[in-house]
């Protein structure tokens, strides 16, 4: 084990990749020049303008380009920026990309992944902060992957890269100076698992992207008050892990969804949904979903703080649904 | 035109008769593929909608004609004519009109999705111009493979209005691609007459802004197209970049088989039967020297064999329901999990 930020582990990812497949390429805006944020930095030096492909800014072109590739033999990676942006180029991505392989009957294949950077992040406002996740895990023939730390932006990147559908891949923006453990050698986290990031008998908390974080230290406040939160990092969100889901709240008898999207129509109604169908009469409380207000993200800080799910929140969220059925 | 050189048929130029004979041949099965597809709807056969390229054949063979069978081609909502000069079984794009098993897709994508990667057609698209970056992008990833395969992305005139016309056309100079952009112009877009809708003298002069040789050609000439198409090909071959080819034609029929296209004044539909792309390369060649016999043959032959095909799509049956759920992911496969 040694240590590596998010940023870094994602880099790592990539360059371990290209280095195993030469048909592994990526694309987008500043790549040559390191990428926005830095992901990509020397790896133009190291790879050769060609598979670190400089782009216009054209969205639509980057992810149809990428799709055209992903049909005739290479495996692109495209990076988007920011996920807002992605926007711009969602009929290639949801008319084409996902639907590609289903509407020629299956005669070939698009091993994309997308990389969308995603999140709140210092007063970025309206249409740099979103997270649409749930936009994507709708779409058939999607896979959508949310990772939250370093090990796992590096597994889980990887295994993007090897996988042969197209795949939505969420980096929240807030993660990338996060240091943590990642494994020297080849580290496969494989897709569709969840990570249980902490054990615990009261209550399930299922989370995922930067929500871990918030989650794990609600839970150590939790854990002074007496209640031990499980909490369940579902690291990929289509395929998600029910069983892993199902079993922490067979246990615990408790499920609070905490997502940082809007609530509304967010991908923890999928899971509080799926809970209430399967598990009702394991529940010692009802499902709870903590998310943002349906509001866009503004850019003054206090206003900011109004979407912004908090470990406060959480726990407060947690503490009512666990002192509210020893009540009962 | 603004600028863009115009090809005319080759007055005083040796015919290749043999290589127009073949040229007549696919403009037949592609007209009587047309007129049964248009016949199928009406019968309750083919389903969903229907775009015939009646009247615009000249434009598939002409370009086809400069293909190699591993060159790529995308194509658009009316593509039953490109991807039937590019080779594909006409038995299976019939069935896949037809939604039975054993159709090109397997009866998952129907008319506006037909693809066969075994003759490098890479699939009609739903989505007017999608195709066009999709294409920059094959183009793309064959220059990583060091592939000599080029692309060829057919649109139509509509297209030309959104995005991706000029973000692909762009990215394919950009790059310098080997792909050549041949914008099929039947003159409507849906329903609406395209230069109401147009701003600036059109897609070739588009083109050239971008740096990307633009040609334009009657797209009812196959001497022309044939000609314009090869001269293309060869630069896109040659290194020399993307290179667009504007073949002007009409649409004879409705936007699909359910527009009676009542928008048209009937006199500009006769003058553009005159133009018939097919009895125009007959006439040529009979002008050459060869026997109406023999062109009549072409005709014959295109028109059983297709009766052929109909009668054998009509008694395939329909796909086993469980393709509903196949090719549609690996990871969270609907068919372990649909919920």
């Amino acid at each position: 084990m040694h240590k590596l930020t998010y940023l870094e582990a994602g880099r790592r990812a990539l360059i371990e990749e290209m280095r195993r497949d030469p048909r592994v390429w990526a694309l987008g805006e500043d790549l040559g020049r390191g990428g926005v944020f830095g992901q990509y930095k020397g790896l133009a030096e190291m790879f050769g303008p060609a598979r670190i492909a400089d782009t216009p800014i054209s969205e639509a072109c980057i992810m149809g380009a990428a799709v055209g590739a992903a049909m005739t033999g290479t495996r692109p990676v495209v990076e988007m920026r920011f996920s807002d942006f992605a926007l711009c180029a969602i009929d290639e991505l949801v008319n084409q990309a996902a639907k590609a392989r289903f509407m020629f009957g299956g005669q070939m294949r698009v091993p994309l992944v997308v990389r969308e950077p995603v999140g709140m992040w210092r007063s970025s406002a309206a249409q740099h902060s979103q997270s649409l996740e749930s936009w994507y895990t709708h779409i058939p023939g999607l896979v959508v992957v949310a990772p939250s730390t370093p090990a796992d932006n590096l597994g889980l990147l990887k295994s993007a890269i090897r996988a042969d559908d197209p795949v939505v891949y969420l980096e929240h923006k807030a993660l990338w100076p996060l240091e943590g453990p990642v494994p020297e050698g080849e580290h496969l986290t494989p897709l569709g698992v969840a990570d249980v990031a902490r054990e615990g008998r009261d209550l399930t908390i299922v989370t995922w992207s930067a929500m871990r974080h918030a989650s794990l230290k609600a839970a150590e406040a939790l854990a002074k008050q007496g209640i031990e939160a499980e909490v369940v990092d579902l690291r990929t969100l289509w395929p998600w892990d029910r069983d892993a889901v199902f079993a922490s709240v067979e246990k615990t008898g408790r499920l609070l969804v905490v997502q940082e999207a809007v609530s509304v129509s967010g991908f923890g109604a999928e899971i509080a949904a799926s809970v209430a169908e399967a598990l009702h009469h394991r529940l010692k409380s009802p499902v709870k979903r903590l998310g943002a207000p349906r509001i866009p993200v503004a850019y003054a800080p206090p206003l900011e703080d109004m979407a912004r799910v908090t470990p406060d929140r959480i726990t407060e969220a947690a503490r009512a649904m666990c002192v509210h059925a020893e009540a009962v | 035109m603004n600028g863009a050189s115009r090809v005319s048929a080759g007055n005083g130029a040796n015919l290749d008769r043999d290589r127009l004979t073949m040229a007549l041949g696919t403009m037949w099965r592609i007209r009587a593929f047309e007129e049964l597809a248009v016949r199928a709807q009406k019968e309750g056969l083919a389903l969903g909608a229907i775009h015939p390229s009646i009247g615009q054949e000249a434009v598939a063979a002409g370009v086809c004609l400069n293909l190699r069978r591993d060159d790529l081609l995308l194509s658009t909502h009316r593509g039953h004519g490109h991807t039937l000069a590019k080779g594909a079984d006409a038995l299976a794009m019939m069935r896949e009109l037809f939604g039975r098993a054993g159709g090109t897709c397997g009866g998952k994508g129907g008319s506006m999705h037909i693809a066969d990667f075994d003759v490098g057609m890479l699939g009609a698209n739903g989505v007017v111009a999608a195709n066009i970056t999709i294409a920059a992008g094959a183009a793309h990833s064959m220059r990583l493979l060091g592939s000599d395969r080029i692309t060829v992305c057919i649109f139509g005139d509509g297209a030309i209005n959104r995005g991706p016309f000029l973000e692909g056309l762009n990215w394919a100079k950009v790059f310098d691609l080997p792909v050549l952009f041949v914008c099929e112009d039947n003159i409507y877009s849906a329903t609406t007459r395209s230069t109401s809708m147009t701003a600036g003298p059109g897609v070739a002069a588009r083109a050239e802004s971008l740096g990307i040789p633009a040609v334009a050609v009657d797209g009812n000439d196959v001497v022309a197209v044939d000609a314009a198409a090869r001269a293309a090909i060869d630069a896109v071959r040659s290194g020399a970049g993307p290179q667009l080819l504007h073949c002007k034609t009409y649409r004879i029929t409705g936007h699909t088989t359910a527009d009676a296209a009542l928008y048209r004044d009937p006199a500009e539909v006769d003058k553009w039967r005159e133009s018939d792309p097919i009895a125009r390369l007959a006439d040529t060649l009979v002008a050459d020297g060869a026997a109406p016999a023999v062109l009549d043959e072409e005709r014959a032959r295109a028109y059983a064999e297709l009766e052929d095909i109909f009668a054998a799509a009509r008694d395939t049956a329909w796909p086993d329901v469980a393709g509903a759920f196949s090719d549609v992911q690996d990871l969270g496969d609907p068919r372990e999990r649909a919920y």
